[in-house]
């Protein structure tokens, strides 16, 4: 049985495309067929953080409106040959989104693959909602600030009422909450919310923390899924947010101020 | 006052023979081709009922001033329905445009009438109403859900009534979801039961009592309909705003610090609203 899943926040730039790439290649390193698409139309981020921005010929747009076949569109990662990509358009205009387009899609892609990860455009226009409509699973990104978890608030008030499962009355999307961009030093100090506040906010299950990291920024601009960074702790933690996905019960990792000093551990403080 | 609630309310566009708008000189208008200018849907509202129970102008703007004089903030800019049913043999008499002159007056914005007979139809259309059909009554807990001042001391009868049904208890809505930032959930005539958490951003709206057995981190509106005995209860106050029978608190940041997370019941003493912890 495959698996639609939406990488959905509301707020924009708090790590879904990221998540998104480093999710799709987490589950394509572990076995699993799997195809990402970006509903970014317009801006077409996913491409360059998976690395493959220039091989893209057809979109997303293309296959809907029956320019191109899905398997011209679709684009093979260099390193792992069950992981696609299909591209956003950056030029035409959302219109083109409409549930029967994108739902004949979905059905294709349904029929070969394990895992179809939907990278969401922020907001809760017409891309974003076309992004969560066919959804059986629901990663919700969220950074620790309240202006964050107040829109995911929204956007699974919108998972419940607005999506396919919604409307036709079956089992609701199952949604898993993803804190990313998450520094331990600054919640201390009370600049940001702690993972107890979120979760006690927004009421869903915690799949993953995602510490705010430099290797993020490296890992896309060097076009590979920070989740292949194994040194860092944010490609760890994306490891981590793949294997609990799939069933393994880790402990959250990254938590805690990064270090404690050589005295503080030598004293025991 | 009285709602009418199942009016499905259509949009109120430009008619070809009575241009008002010219669109096409605005700067709105940039759509891009193929894509609509606008979108019609159906929407349901609550729209308070004026049932007039008078052809006297001078009758009607005093009851108004006095019966709104409480519930300023409540009905500034509403949109109200006049009901012509009560006028019997007077309604010929009744000058609908001086009347839509006074209601605006006094800060609401007639909008149809309700229960017209052909002619008074035709005078509403002549004076820009929308003649509404159907639309049932919601019925307030209390008798008089919005009592004038004099109501206390005198029981002259009023010139406008703004609706006094008979108590009748419907069943509690039940909501066993959290209530999401950016959804409302209205108890139509009776009280609401929320089991999780009312999150800020969120509305629950009751005509009876609000019972929420989580946080409350939005805003609750109890007895909208004027029930001066309505209550919200809650298992920890975290409100944006509560409101009972059209009497506003706005929490900012900060204030409310001796109730805040409690367990409280929220009410009105007089025009005043009162949070006192439960369990005291
Ligand atoms: N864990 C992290 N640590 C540091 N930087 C991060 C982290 N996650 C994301 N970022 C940075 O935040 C920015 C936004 O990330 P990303 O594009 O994934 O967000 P998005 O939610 O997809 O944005 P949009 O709403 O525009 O689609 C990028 O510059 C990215 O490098
Ligand atoms: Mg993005």
């Amino acid at each position: 049985m495959s698996k639609v899943v939406v990488v959905t926040s509301g707020k924009g730039g708090v790590g879904k495309t990221t998540t998104s790439a480093s999710f799709a290649t987490g589950l394509a390193i572990r076995g699993h067929k799997t195809a990402v698409i970006d509903f970014d139309v317009g801006l077409r981020n996913l491409d360059l953080i998976m690395g493959c921005e220039r091989r893209v010929v057809y979109d997303f747009v293309n296959v809907i409106n029956g320019e191109a076949s899905l398997k011209q569109a679709l684009i093979r990662d260099k390193a792992h040959n069950n992981l696609f990509i299909l591209p956003a358009s950056q030029t035409r205009d959302k219109d083109a989104f409409t549930i029967e387009g994108v739902g004949k899609v979905i059905d294709e892609l349904r029929e070969s693959f394990d895992y179809i990860i939907c990278d969401s455009p922020a907001g809760i226009e017409k891309g974003a909602m076309m992004a969560l409509y066919f959804a059986d699973e629901a990663l919700i990104v969220t950074n620790p600030e309240v202006s964050s978890v107040r829109d995911s608030d929204r956007i699974l008030g919108l998972l419940g009422a607005k999506s396919k499962r919604a409307e036709e009355d079956l089992e609701p999307i199952k949604e898993h909450l993803v804190v990313t961009r998450y520094s331990a030093s600054r919640v201390e100090t009370g600049e940001m919310l702690t993972i107890e506040d979120i979760q006690e906010l927004l009421g869903i299950d915690l799949l993953a923390v995602i510490p705010e990291s430099g290797a993020v920024l490296h890992a896309s601009n060097a076009g590979v899924p920070v989740v292949r960074d194994e040194v860092s702790n944010s490609g760890q933690a994306y490891q981590d947010l793949v294997s609990r996905f799939l069933g393994e019960d880790l402990p959250m990792r990254f938590l805690d101020t990064k270090k404690k000093s050589f005295l503080k551990r030598l004293f025991g403080t | 006052m009285q709602s009418d609630v199942d009016n499905k309310t259509e949009a109120m566009l430009p008619l070809d023979d009575n241009p008002k708008f010219d669109f096409s000189s605005t700067s709105i208008s940039r759509s891009e081709p193929g894509s609509a200018a606008l979108e019609i849907k159906g929407s349901m509202f609550t729209l308070p009922v004026l049932r007039l129970q008078s052809v006297d102008l001078a009758l009607i703007a005093e009851d108004l001033s006095q019966r709104l004089a409480q519930h300023l903030r409540f009905f500034k800019h509403a949109p109200v329905v006049i009901e012509l049913d009560h006028l019997d043999d007077q309604a010929s008499v009744l000058d609908l445009p001086a009347l839509c002159v006074l209601l605006r007056q006094v800060h609401l914005v007639p909008v149809g009438v309700r229960q017209a007979s052909p002619e008074q139809a035709e005078a509403a259309i002549a004076a820009g109403l929308a003649v509404l059909k159907g639309g049932s009554s919601a019925t307030p807990r209390s008798a008089s859900s919005l009592p004038s001042s004099q109501e206390k001391t005198t029981t002259a009868p009023s010139n406008v009534e703004m609706a006094a049904p008979k108590p009748v208890a419907l069943p509690a809505k039940v909501i066993s979801q959290p209530v999401r930032s950016g959804q409302k959930i209205y108890a139509r005539g009776g009280d609401l039961v929320v089991l999780a958490a009312v999150n800020a951003g969120a509305e629950v709206i009751a005509d009876g009592n609000i019972h929420i057995y989580a946080p409350l981190r939005g805003r609750a509106l109890a007895g909208v309909l004027g029930d001066n005995s309505a209550s919200i209860f809650t298992q920890s106050m975290e409100a944006e705003l509560v409101a009972v029978a059209g009497n506003y608190q706005v929490f900012e940041d900060g204030s409310a610090k001796d109730i805040y997370s409690r367990a409280v019941r929220i009410f009105l003493d007089g025009t005043h609203i009162k949070i006192i912890p439960l369990g005291q």
